[in-house]
């Protein structure tokens, strides 16, 4: 189970992460959203420890993951894979290596300045982009992959960090609605087949009311709802998205690129 | 408010303050050149000047033809002026890589102790020439090919170092977060998400300065530390037009060879 208890996090002049307490179960999928700028982002780095959280906790299975240091936070890091908005490969080496970099932290430094990986960690590359359907793929050079593709090949990294965690930053946010469907409905599936924990961060309110569990939302860096899909009403999301009095046109235009036009919102 | 009606009827691009700036800038140009004109003036000797379209004649005449059977002399200095030049590269790409890592903002280890060192080495290295660093290196280390590698490389150091430090200040922040984001250690992202970023523009910048190194090592001999220079020195020393016109003649051959391969290296690599 993951705790997040209190955690603060003030840029210069932003104090973009606010008293957030939250727990997350084990295999639960949850969505957070918000408009840009309520820190998502923040937090999801805070969790990995990509930036360094101002103050509070995180704790996983009664770990306090923002006490570690050198090697067990880079363990932990493995243990949460990461999903970007804009896939982040390394575009000029190949869409094998490019899943090999998962294993990365599981190896010793010195073999690895010569990119050589050994034949069990190549195995597990070859399963993760058969399960992402990029097999075919394998010797390309990542940047002649589509958006979609790309987001695949990121996925496949991720699984092979054999993580517990995926934390996913606007996965489909530079993606087509086919390639987004894809995109989401992989991430599912490894959260129900796998029963990984992942944590993803949408902008579309449907996708996240389609595929999560729970939705956390936040504005202006705290937590301002934290439930079932159900439960998240009209009102709410005005508030959420600003509280407006013209927050329907606002709602059609976070709605518009959804990928599944059954669940509307309520005017 | 702003509205329509409180801008300008005409528009102009600069603001007039801006417009007199610009035209004291032209006005100080100007008269710059103006006394620059007037400073060369001072000093030059016209008889001379006049002279010169003869005096250039006269030397064509006596420089004309090249001695050909000079060249068996030059093979043994132009290897070692390509050694030189050869050399000194790589000894300054050894040099300037790790002095281009401990600079870069975002790779320096302890930016506040490492960056000030690296950045004074390069800027060092950079404000010296070649033939300044040679000068200095044959009164050490006396005259020879020793001299001229180092002086080659010190100073190859400062280009290769500023250059490559600014490639690796450019690179794409979002694979190395996504790098370190997998858990990998702070070399094994300098590995995977660094390295192959900065490669292409490396291995051009490397060429480049070798091709550079060439033409700079051709000058080399000419205060001792080896290559053809030494040769073009003597020659001219002695007074023998003919073979000054062949060494002249070979260093052109060697920097167009050399700037043809660089050339098409970089576009390979691009
Ligand atoms: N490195 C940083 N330095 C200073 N301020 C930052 C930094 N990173 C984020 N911020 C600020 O923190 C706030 C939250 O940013 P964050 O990126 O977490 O928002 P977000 O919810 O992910 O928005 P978006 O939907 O646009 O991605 C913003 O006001 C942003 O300007
Ligand atoms: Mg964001």
């Amino acid at each position: 189970m993951l705790q997040v208890k209190a955690l603060n996090k003030r840029f210069a002049s932003t104090h973009a992460v606010k008293e957030v307490s939250l727990e997350i179960a084990k295999g639960e999928m949850v969505g957070v959203i918000g408009s840009s700028g309520a820190g998502k982002s923040t937090m999801l780095r805070l969790l990995n420890r990509l930036i360094e959280p101002s103050s509070g906790q995180v704790i996983f299975d009664g770990r306090d993951i923002t006490a570690l240091k050198g090697k067990e936070l880079r363990h932990w890091r493995a243990q949460c894979a990461m999903i970007f908005q804009q896939f982040n490969l390394v575009p000029r080496l190949d869409v094998l290596t490019n899943v090999l970099l998962g294993r990365v932290s599981y190896n010793p430094t010195l073999p690895m300045m010569i990119r050589h990986f050994s034949a069990s960690d190549r195995a597990l590359a070859a399963q993760a982009l058969e399960r992402v359907n990029l097999l075919p793929q394998a010797l390309q050079r990542a940047d002649t992959l589509s958006g979609g593709q790309q987001q695949r090949v990121a996925i496949a990294r991720a699984l092979i960090q054999q993580p517990q965690i995926i934390l996913a930053d606007e996965p489909i946010a530079s993606l087509d609605p086919r390639n987004a469907q894809m995109v989401m409905d992989s991430l599912r599936e490894i959260n129900q087949r796998d029963g990984l924990t992942v944590l993803c961060n949408l902008h579309t309110l449907d996708t996240a009311k389609h595929y999560c569990d729970r939705i956390v939302a936040m504005q202006h860096g705290a937590v301002v709802f934290n439930g079932s899909p159900e439960q998240l009403d009209s009102k709410t999301i005005r508030a959420i998205y600003g509280g407006q009095s013209d927050a329907q046109d606002l709602i059609e235009g976070i709605t518009s690129t959804s990928l599944t036009a059954k669940v509307a919102v309520p005017a | 408010m702003n509205t329509l009606n409180s801008y300008p009827a005409h528009w102009q691009r600069h603001s007039s303050a801006r417009r007199l700036a610009s035209f004291m800038g032209y006005l100080a140009l100007v008269s710059l050149f103006v006394y620059c004109w007037q400073l060369m003036t001072a000093d030059t000797m016209w008889v001379f000047v006049l002279d010169a379209p003869q005096a250039a004649q006269d030397l064509a005449s006596r420089a004309w033809p090249p001695r050909w059977s000079y060249m068996e002399r030059l093979w043994s200095p132009l290897w070692d002026t390509l050694n030189i030049a050869t050399l000194g590269t790589l000894l300054g790409i050894v040099l300037a890589v790790p002095m281009a890592f401990l600079a870069a903002r975002n790779t320096s280890p302890i930016p506040w102790l490492t960056r000030p060192l690296a950045l004074v080495i390069i800027v060092a290295s950079r404000s010296i020439n070649s033939l300044i660093w040679a000068l200095l290196l044959v009164s050490i280390l006396g005259p020879g090919l020793l001299a001229g590698i180092l002086a080659i490389a010190l100073r190859s150091i400062g280009f290769i170092g500023k250059l490559l430090y600014e490639a690796i200040e450019e690179v794409d922040q979002k694979q190395v977060e996504a790098i370190r984001a997998t858990g990998a250690s702070g070399l094994q992202v300098l590995n995977y998400a660094i390295v192959p970023q900065v490669l292409p523009s490396f291995l051009s910048i490397s060429v480049f300065r070798w091709d550079i190194n060439i033409r700079e090592s051709t000058i080399l001999g000419l205060v001792g530390a080896g290559g053809i220079g030494a040769q073009l020195m003597a020659s001219m020393n002695v007074l023998a037009w003919p073979q000054v016109t062949l060494i002249v003649l070979v260093i052109l051959l060697t920097v167009v060879f050399s700037e043809w391969v660089s050339a098409k290296v970089r576009r390979a690599i691009i």
